[in-house]
């Protein structure tokens, strides 16, 4: 048997978007494989699409020679093939033990007890087998996040798997936490079984992958044995598309700074970040999901403390504590996560509209303006509703981000930060808001704009500031910016 | 641009209207039903200013609680509340006599009971407030505690006596007529509705009450003083059951300590039967008005009819669960 998995021709669409279009994957036995790619390459939908999470619309996957496909997780584990994933899932109030054992708890003759002894002597077994050096009776709440893993890592084993697959494992992870991980693979690839490794970190790929599967867009690109590929051309690989001209990108001068961000921190965060915005600048934050982007422009907004540095706008320094104070000095956040912080489901589209508005309409509330503002934005952004009264929860994605859009332009801010403007929006809306974008920068307003699509950062970007792992690696010029030198700051091989 | 759905603009949309209106339509039916089986004794002027004043200071605990429930909390406190209010307004207007509760040399004018009353509610209601915004403990759990204290500190102030002997000044409060016909509880009932819905509708608390009932997240991105409002809602809602307190002291006679029994429970099951959403960010005035009316014409119907009071709390505890069952559905269905 040449490939423990074969997944061939694997399509999966979700309304809207086609994640994965026909991708391939071969994982040969008792090796690491990597599977490389920017932010949305399709690598996480793959694997939830092998392991029972997602059912693929097309494709086929051959695992141990024999066709399988997989209804729910418990079908994949119960076959040999479990996840840990990159948000580990535990009981923080239970023990280790019950922990790896939860849903099939040893039991007592008679099906009725559980069998706390058969679960210890089966849990130090277990974790003997793999050299893990764990108290399988501490509370799993005690463990640092690098146990908590060994404790899942455990628990995939403990299946008897023959693939494990590891979504970013080493994201919270220490150095010498890591090199502990990179003993128990090489452990575990010494017993055959094969593990498939997400990373974005170039020197763990190299250390400890045997072979290699590029993705890209949704797309496979190519596979490689890792002695026969460099950084270099893994990069080439990863982001080599063609760069089509789909932005409407306006050049118009741009004005003195007004904005600035002086060794900023926030904890354990971001550390250190300092830059500085021009008026009608747009400035792009480029980065890997994790890189703490949101971070910062949440920081900035008042939304987690700073630590160490100043924000200056106009020159003069300034304290926010607050989105309150954030707003009091003109800068509005367009927030990643639409739906948990941003819209008011139950709330008409002109309540959402007029929300961070609302010292401005006297008391009573003065009902008229607030509709013929809300009307005004609505139009003027041509948001898609049968009314103004119509719940926001009724409205397509794009249309809610309109919204959004609207409350922070009604706020008339000096500064708008935009957080994946386009994410998981339809291609009409997604160009749509380029152009809102791009017009609200030549009107003169200054925006910051984080975005994981490498298109979007480079087609709307004036500057790119580009994150790795919570520090900032490089300022790069729009006229020097290119695909292979933003993942080359992003991963920090520069 | 907006575009606008055809029948949305033309004509009135009668279906539109009762899917708007179903708690109304409820009581209309209930009121039709009461109606033919009490053979008529139900619609009688009587019957029906009886309901309205044995409702009517509940219904200012119902309008106080529906804004703590719309901000997705809740105030099981008021009751003991009312009674705090009810035994302190009282114990400043007890005519003179050999066992008043604080021996003044002389009672305090009503005004100053009505407004000692409320403030000892609203210093209650602000503890409420401020535990739950900043220790973010459950608000279930926040009044749970203030309740007992508060009853507690009731029989303590009254040493579990009824505070008798009021003032006639303090009694007109609550047994008088200011408008003919019109018990003075129900005045104020209307007023107090009237209040709750000028402020949910027609000012900036009412917006971010909304707000933050519906995702307090984004109310904060928003710039919304989240804190702030929710110790102004809990203020708002125990200064509803300060006030009905000293109304019931007033009209009852004499502060008892153990006044209002359950009542925190009938308000909050009047605010959601009138379609208060327990998961927070949806309340109508309207539909409170008629969850209201509704736990009212159940009592009072019942009664009539000569039903168990056993039986009456059976028919209440089914219709509440079923109205939140019935608006959980209503809500997912569009999610």
């Amino acid at each position: 048997m040449e490939y423990v998995l074969e997944m061939q021709g694997i399509v999966k669409s979700f309304p809207g978007v086609k994640a994965l279009k026909g991708v391939d994957l071969r994982v040969r036995p008792g090796t690491v494989h990597g599977l490389m790619g920017e932010n949305g390459a399709g690598k996480s939908t793959l694997m939830k699409c092998l392991i029972g999470m997602y059912t693929a619309n097309e494709g086929s996957i051959t695992y141990k020679g024999e066709q399988v496909s997989f209804n729910n997780v418990r079908e994949a584990l119960e076959a040999g093939i479990s996840m840990v994933h990159q948000e580990l899932s535990p009981v923080p109030e239970r023990t280790v033990m019950e922990n790896v054992w939860l849903g099939r708890e040893p039991m007592r003759p008679g099906g009725i007890f559980v069998d706390h002894k058969k679960m210890l002597q089966d849990t130090i077994d277990l974790f003997a087998r793999i050299n893990v050096n764990l108290d399988p009776k501490e509370k799993m709440g005690n463990l640092s996040v690098a146990k908590m893993q060994m404790v899942e890592i455990s628990k995939a084993v403990s299946h008897d798997a023959s693939i494990v697959i590891m979504d970013e494992p080493t994201s919270a992870l220490t150095a010498t936490e890591a090199e502990d991980l990179f003993r128990i693979i090489n452990d575990l690839k010494s017993k055959g079984v094969s593990l498939i490794y997400i990373s974005h970190k170039m020197d763990e790929i190299f250390g400890i992958c045997d072979d290699l599967t590029i993705y890209r867009d949704g797309e496979y690109v190519d596979s490689r044995n890792t002695k026969d590929i460099d950084q270099e051309e893994l990069i080439q690989l990863m982001v080599g598309r063609k760069l089509t001209a789909m932005f409407p990108k306006l050049s118009f001068e741009i004005g003195p700074p007004i904005f600035k961000v002086e060794g900023l921190s926030s904890g354990k965060l971001f550390q250190d970040v300092s830059f500085e915005l021009r008026k009608g600048e747009i400035l792009g934050f480029a980065g890997l999901v994790g890189a703490g982007r949101t971070e910062i422009v949440e920081t900035i907004f008042g939304m987690h403390p700073i630590t160490a540095g100043k924000i200056y706008k106009d020159g003069v320094e300034i304290k926010i504590n607050s989105p309150r104070d954030a707003i009091h000095n003109k800068i509005g956040l367009l927030t990643e996560d639409r739906r948990g912080n941003g819209i008011f489901g139950m709330l008409s589209v002109a309540d959402n509209t007029i929300i961070a508005n609302l010292d401005h309409y006297g008391l009573p509330l003065n009902h008229k303006k607030i509709r013929s503002d809300a009307q005004e934005y609505v139009e003027k952004l041509n948001v898609k509703t049968p009314s103004l009264a119509q719940e926001i929860k009724n409205l397509s994605g794009g249309n809610q981000q309109k919204v959004l859009v609207a409350r922070w332009l009604l706020t008339d801010p000096d500064i708008l930060i935009v957080d994946e403007p386009t994410r998981g929006i339809d291609v009409g809306a997604k160009s749509e808001i380029h152009s809102l974008i791009t017009r609200l920068a030549a009107e003169g307003k200054s925006i910051i704009m984080i975005s994981s699509e490498m298109p979007e950062v480079l087609g709307m970007s004036d500057r790119i500031l580009v994150m790795h792992e919570g520090h900032m690696t490089g300022i790069i010029d729009r006229a020097d910016a290119t695909q292979e030198l933003v993942m080359q700051y992003a991963t920090a091989s520069v | 641009m907006i575009s606008m759905s055809e029948g949305a603009k033309g004509g009135v949309n009668i279906a539109a209207i009762a899917k708007k209106n179903t708690v109304w339509l409820v009581l209309i039916v209930m009121v039709i039903v009461v109606s033919i089986a009490t053979g008529g004794s139900f619609v009688t002027p009587v019957n029906i200013s009886n309901l309205l004043t044995t409702e009517a200071i509940k219904a200012m605990l119902t309008v106080g609680v529906m804004f703590t429930i719309l901000a997705k909390g809740i105030d099981i406190s008021t009751a003991a509340v009312l009674a705090l209010s009810a035994t302190v307004s009282a114990s400043l207007c007890q005519q003179i006599g050999p066992d008043t509760l604080l021996h003044l040399s002389t009672p305090m004018p009503a005004f100053v009971g009505l407004i000692a009353g409320v403030a000892v509610a609203a210093v209650v209601g602000f503890c409420n407030g401020f535990f739950i915004a900043y220790t973010k403990i459950p608000p279930f759990i926040a009044t749970l505690g203030a309740q007992l204290v508060v009853k507690g500190i009731a029989l303590l102030y009254t040493n579990a006596y009824p505070v008798a002997n009021l003032t006639p000044g303090f009694k007109i409060m609550g047994q008088g007529f200011l408008i003919p016909k019109v018990p003075n509880v129900v005045t104020v009932a209307v007023v107090v509705v009237i209040i709750g819905g000028v402020l949910l509708t027609q000012t900036r608390f009412g917006k971010n009450i909304f707000a933050i009932g519906g995702n307090d997240i984004a109310a904060k991105v928003a710039g919304i003083k989240v804190e702030k409002n929710l110790i102004l809602a809990y203020t708002f809602c125990s200064c509803c059951a300060g006030l009905g307190g000293v109304l019931l002291a007033s009209r009852s006679g004499s502060g008892i300590a153990t006044l209002g029994f359950n009542y925190e429970l009938d308000a909050i099951a009047a605010a959601t039967v009138g379609g208060t959403s327990h998961t927070g960010g949806v309340a109508r005035i309207s539909g409170v008005i008629a969850g209201i009316l509704i736990l009212g014409v159940i009592n009072n119907g019942l009664l009539i009819l000569g039903v168990s009071p056993y039986i009456q709390q059976i028919v209440k505890g089914g219709i509440i669960v079923g109205a939140v069952v019935w608006d959980m559905r209503k809500h997912a269905k569009k999610a």
